[in-house]
């Protein structure tokens, strides 16, 4: 393939940590632009390698902006650039969205290591996995050593974003309903930590009883269940110490690499649902139907799709 | 296409029920809206919207330092290399004060009882105005 050599420039600067190329960089991929195919595939490999993925995921007001941004601080304490990823909701009706996750990491805003993206779901449109995929991967081969997965892990979409994640922290917070509540969800079977926010508030040692028995092994139960106080910064440096003691576990017992490798299917997955989809809408409007039923109007349309591409 | 835009609120005013509204009438709108919250400074803005990558971004004061303060967002733009990125503002703002905003490079300026579809038009030409211009 000849490059195209605007595109060489912005990768040249986006290694280069450039705040401006960066950010373009992730709207060619996220508009699903034709460039974005040749910006991916010249991206520093070695450093996507060595960057941690991590997922915060859990209901809406547990605090997962405010830790988010509590990590970030004990991150850039250790001197590590830091990536976000904030998704929030697309409107199913106007196709707009609202993001504010900014509003709670505003004291990072003039730190150039760290880099703050906001995304919305764009609902139908999907793609999502795809977008925020490669948005990662292009904050890692800007320099980031960790970049931050933060959504709310509810629906579809975004439990398939959960698992996008080399590690993922289930925050919750007291208040939120009991153990039955956050066992419906079905988000504690993928949550590697579970993170008990809100400490201080009342209920939250029944909390973290009832976390307890997720794990049955007393000695990973101990490992695996954080209390933090995100707005005051308390038992944010431990629960980082364990990140990067699980990150270590999962890369030497070959679990990150299994994570990685399914995060790849599931992306190229993505990327060739879009790509059909594209097509599809194309073929629809000229296929003349011999079926009036759906379901076998849906097999005539997809036959002989794939020798298109 | 989808739309990118930033509003914010710089300097010491907290008065965020327009911003707030005008944020949601631009969500409603079919853009995509990042928010920044009160009490912000114009290098902060700047770099947030460098980051978001928006294609305008909406100020809203009504304090009284908008002569200030919207023009100091203007510039915080430029020396982060983001001189492409539109700007326009809102509030309580005097109508001896329009044409010097626009001189100091503000886009559009709305004072109060300007029609929420007036708004949006603006934001949308602005947005396409700016996207037009490729990667820079």
């Amino acid at each position: 393939m000849k490059g195209d050599p605007t595109i060489d420039r912005l990768l040249q600067r986006l290694h280069g940590g450039d705040p401006r190329a960066l950010a373009r960089a992730i709207t060619l991929v996220e508009d699903q632009q034709p460039e974005a195919a040749q910006l991916l595939a010249g991206l520093d490999q070695k450093r996507i390698e060595d960057v941690l993925v991590l997922g915060l995921t859990g209901p809406p007001g547990a605090g997962k902006s405010t830790l988010t941004g509590a990590l970030v601080t004990a991150l850039r304490k250790r001197e590590y650039r830091v990536g976000i990823i904030a998704i929030d909701p697309s409107s199913p009706i106007s196709g707009g969205a609202l993001l504010g996750d900014r509003i709670r990491m505003m004291e990072h805003a003039l730190d150039r290591e760290v880099v703050v993206r906001s995304m919305a779901t764009r609902g139908r449109l999907g793609g999502l996995c795809a977008s925020a995929g490669a948005a990662a991967r292009i904050m890692a081969a800007s320099g980031c050593r960790v970049v931050i997965l933060e959504t709310v892990g509810i629906g579809q979409s975004e439990m398939d974003i959960v698992r996008l994640a080399d590690l993922t922290a289930l925050v919750l917070a007291p208040g939120f309903g009991d153990d039955i509540q956050a066992m419906k969800a079905g988000i504690l079977e993928v949550a590697d930590l579970l993170v008990v926010n809100k400490a201080d508030q009342p209920g939250a040692g029944k909390l973290q009883l009832e976390m307890a028995t997720v794990f049955a092994d007393p000695k990973e139960r101990e490992e695996r269940i954080c209390a933090t106080v995100a707005c005051e910064s308390a038992g944010v440096a431990t629960l980082l110490d364990r990140i990067f003691t699980l990150e270590r576990e999962f890369r030497s017992n070959g679990q990150l690499q299994a994570r990685r490798k399914r995060s790849f299917q599931l992306e190229t997955l993505d990327w060739a649902v879009e790509i059909v989809k594209a097509d599809l809408r194309e073929k629809l409007k000229t296929t003349i139907f011999t079926s009036t039923e759906p379901r076998r109007a849906a097999m005539e349309l997809v036959s002989g799709i794939g020798k298109r591409i | 296409m989808k739309y990118r835009v930033l509003i914010g609120k710089p300097g010491l005013d907290g008065h965020d029920r327009g911003a707030k509204f005008i944020a949601r009438a631009l969500r409603d709108a079919g853009f995509e809206v990042i928010y920044t919250g009160i009490r912000r400074t114009p290098a902060e803005i700047a770099a947030a919207a460098v980051q978001e990558d928006v294609a305008a971004v909406g100020l809203s004061s009504m304090s009284g330092a908008h002569l200030r303060l919207f023009p100091a967002v203007v510039d915080a733009l430029a020396q982060a290399g983001a001189d492409d990125i539109p700007v326009l503002g809102g509030g309580i703002i005097p109508a001896e004060d329009v044409e010097t905003m626009r001189k100091a490079g503000i886009r559009a300026i709305f004072t109060p009882g300007t029609p929420v579809d007036t708004i949006i038009a603006a934001f949308t030409e602005a947005c396409k105005k700016q996207r037009g211009h490729g990667v820079k």
